[in-house]
């Protein structure tokens, strides 16, 4: 009971993962204002922020309903934690594995989105019920290449739903990445992650420049230091999932460290270069390029995985 | 110098009010995200809701229909808030200052805290004047609840 508390709340949960990711969240910044010839900011400048935000007075909106607006950074976080914690601490210990915890994770992973969605619609707010239903329609498009690339490192790992047995048969039999569908379902992936964190041309749902950040539009204080922190930890759980179902996980030795630090530098640099080079895209068109070529590239994926490529 | 002043102005979100400008001023706000003059080196974003905002950058001549929304703005700025007069009309309304439909300055409608004067201020300006609000932000014994 302890130790599993200790897990969730130090290593690798809550502490360990927000202050990964929002370490991620400044090399986001600082490569983007590089791209743009910029200096960029300090490596504390997300710490600064977070720090600012609880500092700062909590206001609700006049018309909310409290209950819910309130309640759902908390879902929002404990849910990108959860999810975190589970996937690290199954690369740490693979035999620790229990019976569809790749489902648990995917579930829990939609967790943060669900509650930015239900909060920005509790606030009342026009902008925000805006910003909620294109999150809504984003979702719907993005989960099903996401479900359908899934299928290819399940069914390499001999049909098995435990990130403990995919780990255990890359060990083996060398990473899913390097053949055909396996590298089919990664592109595939990597499309729906940047569509899961927001990141630009998926970033329709919470538009700075259109609809005025979508959801986060009237939350202030620590609920928006909450929901800051919950998309810090899935911008680092995210990849780690990437490196665990694609790469072999990361061990848990010093070369393993470094291998594993090394491979989600350049998954997220691939991931803020794409969003450096691309405009937004309309919420219609995001659906239409999701239902098309994703999809299409997954069905082809699983067809070779399932003819043994 | 507190360690809550520090925090604060490390990490200042700027939100840009037009009260009425004649966009001259709204345009050399957005140089200072240019390449040359970079404040996000700063810690200095501009945000798109006031809710998200630690500093309200009021710029324009703040004609009568601008004067409730001034106020409603500074209302829903999350406390500790400060707020910035941009450009001459800001500070003093400027050329405009014997017009109809001008009535207050906006240091009469809200509390300002920082001028920065010019017409429009030069992006230098811009940040001699919030490295002078955040001098003037640590000097502070506290933040005053404002």
């Amino acid at each position: 009971m302890i130790e599993n508390l200790f897990k969730f709340i130090v290593f690798p949960g809550f502490i360990f993962s927000s202050t990964m990711g929002l370490l991620a969240g400044w090399f986001d910044r600082k490569i983007t204002a590089r791209l743009q010839w910029r200096v960029g900011p300090p490596w504390y400048q997300n710490f600064m922020d977070i720090a600012k935000l609880f500092l700062k007075e909590t206001l609700m909106p006049r018309g909310a309903s409290k209950a819910i607006f309130f309640s759902m950074p908390i879902f929002a976080i404990a849910g990108a934690t959860l999810a975190s914690t589970i996937i690290l601490a199954i690369n740490q210990a693979p035999e620790s594995t229990f019976v569809g915890d790749l489902i648990v994770v995917v579930y829990l992973m939609i967790i943060p989105a669900l509650a930015l969605m239900l909060g920005g619609f509790a606030s009342g707010n026009p902008l925000a019920s805006l910003g909620g239903s294109r999150e809504m329609k984003l979702m719907l498009s993005y989960e099903l290449p996401f479900l359908l690339a899934l299928v290819v490192p399940i069914a390499r790992a001999n049909y098995s739903i435990q990130l403990g047995s995919i780990i255990t048969y890359q060990a083996s039999h060398g990473p899913i990445f390097f053949s055909v569908s396996g590298v089919l379902s990664f592109v595939v992936m990597l499309f729906c992650i940047q569509a899961k964190l927001g990141l630009t041309p998926f970033d329709m749902a919470e538009a700075e420049t259109e609809i005025v950040s979508g959801p986060y539009i009237d939350y202030s204080g620590k609920a928006l230091a909450m929901l800051k922190i919950a998309k810090a930890i899935l911008t680092f759980a995210l990849p780690v999932l990437l490196i665990t179902l694609y790469f072999g996980g990361i061990k848990f030795t010093v070369n393993g460290v470094l291998i594993g630090i090394l491979q989600y530098v350049l998954i997220l640099l691939l991931m803020v270069v794409i969003k450096n080079t691309n405009p937004r895209v309309r919420i219609d068109q995001a659906v239409r390029f999701f239902w098309r070529i994703p999809t299409v590239l997954a069905i082809l994926a699983v067809v070779l995985v399932y003819l043994k490529f | 110098m507190g360690i809550k002043e520090k925090i604060l102005t490390k990490s200042l979100n700027v939100f840009h009010l037009s009260s009425g400008s004649c966009n001259n001023c709204d345009i050399e706000i957005i140089d200072c995200l240019t390449p040359r003059y970079d404040i996000e080196r700063f810690g200095m974003v501009l945000v798109g809701s006031i809710k998200h905002a630690d500093v309200l950058l009021c710029t324009g001549s703040s004609n009568r229909l601008a004067i409730p929304i001034i106020k409603e703005l500074y209302e829903q700025m999350p406390k500790p808030g400060f707020v910035v007069a941009f450009g001459s009309c800001g500070a003093s309304r400027g050329l405009f200052k014997d017009s109809y439909n001008t009535g207050k300055p906006i240091d009469e409608i809200i509390p300002v805290d920082m001028y920065i004067p010019g017409c429009p201020p030069r992006p230098e300006a811009i940040i001699a004047g919030l490295v002078k609000l955040i001098g003037k932000l640590t000097a502070k014994p506290s933040l005053r609840g404002r």
